[in-house]
């Protein structure tokens, strides 16, 4: 087993309307940023997992993501896995 | 005989005891059901009510749909009994997928607490047998994570098979798609509604109109006795 790092990155499906998103975007505009075309806003969690291969602690990942951490309906996900054999 | 209505209390459910009051008015034997049981003791019907079971943390309803007493709740609405799911209760069914679609934050972002229109859109549920199609309620809501999001499939589906429950009237609040109030299973037995129908169930409380659902759920237990299992409208709810 070794430890692995996972980062999720959980963001509202593109086709659906994220009001955050847009009250980032207008915020932003208002204090001299016109060059945002677009803000968006999701999640960033972070995961510290033992699992005996890389490959392991992905599919974990997807799972954990699938079951609990993002909501297909509304949500879209993205992985990161880092650490595992170089004494990361 | 009266129903037995299990109204199930998660950390954070802040309408249980109003749901429990509303469920006792309209003559139902309700009780308290505490997220970890795993017995819904011989339930008629499962009342989820509304709150912010675990500080709505990750999504609303997302933790919740984990508890314990939700196999109970899942086991008994696959078995073809009534399950309501009002405002965070809506968004856990959502969550369980015992309901298509999810609950977004309002489009608006604020969070919204006032009385809104809804008209009743299909009375073959347990819970709007009673009601007349396009009766107009007025029901209070109180959501921050009110819009419901269905994807276009979905969206027509729902139209389709007539399994929008409620709708906004005039004005919708929180940006849902097709101003959809509240909806149904497929099987007609598990719904959900983002207004409060237990906050209005009186005068005292500016109206009577939300004791209509408590009474439609009564009343569906007298139909069943009577042998006609909820065959509402023409319907049969595939029980």
């Amino acid at each position: 087993m070794a430890p692995f790092r996972i980062e999720v990155r959980v963001m509202p499906r593109a086709a659906l309307l994220d009001p955050q998103g847009q009250a980032v975007e207008h915020a932003l505009h208002a204090l001299g940023f016109p060059e945002v075309r677009q803000a968006r806003v999701g999640k960033h969690l972070v995961l510290e997992v033992e699992a005996p291969t890389r490959e392991d602690a992905a599919a974990r990942a997807r799972a954990m993501c699938d079951r609990l951490l993002a909501n297909p309906v509304t949500e879209d996900y993205l992985l990161a896995v880092d650490g595992g054999g170089k004494g990361a | 005989m009266s129903k037995r209505v299990a109204v199930v209390v998660f950390p954070g459910s802040n309408c249980d005891a109003d749901t429990l009051a509303a469920a006792r008015a309209a003559g139902s034997d309700a009780y308290y059901v505490w997220h970890r049981d795993t017995d819904l003791r011989q339930a008629d019907v499962v009342i989820l009510p509304g709150g912010f079971s675990y500080g709505d943390y990750l999504r609303s309803g997302a933790i919740a749909r984990f508890s314990p007493v939700m196999r109970a709740v899942e086991a008994h609405a696959l078995g073809g009994g009534p399950v309501l799911g009002i405002c965070n209760g809506f968004q856990i069914l959502c969550e369980a997928g015992l309901l298509s679609g999810g609950l977004m934050r309002n489009a608006r972002l604020k969070f919204l607490s006032r009385p809104v229109r809804v008209r009743v859109e299909a009375t073959d549920t347990p819970f709007t047998c009673l009601s007349t199609t396009g009766e107009e309620l007025v029901l209070p809501i109180a959501h921050g994570d009110g819009r419901y999001v269905a994807d276009a499939h979905t969206a027509a589906e729902l139209e389709a098979d007539a399994r929008v429950v409620w709708r906004y009237v005039g004005d919708n609040p929180n940006g849902s798609t097709n101003d959809i109030a509240g909806i149904c299973s497929v099987a007609r037995n598990v719904v959900g509604i983002m207004p409060h129908p237990e906050r209005r169930n009186e005068a005292l409380l500016g109206g009577p109109d939300g004791a209509r659902v408590f009474q439609s759920m009564e009343a569906g237990h007298a139909t069943q006795h009577a042998g006609a299992l909820r065959a509402v409208g023409g319907r049969h709810d595939g029980m």
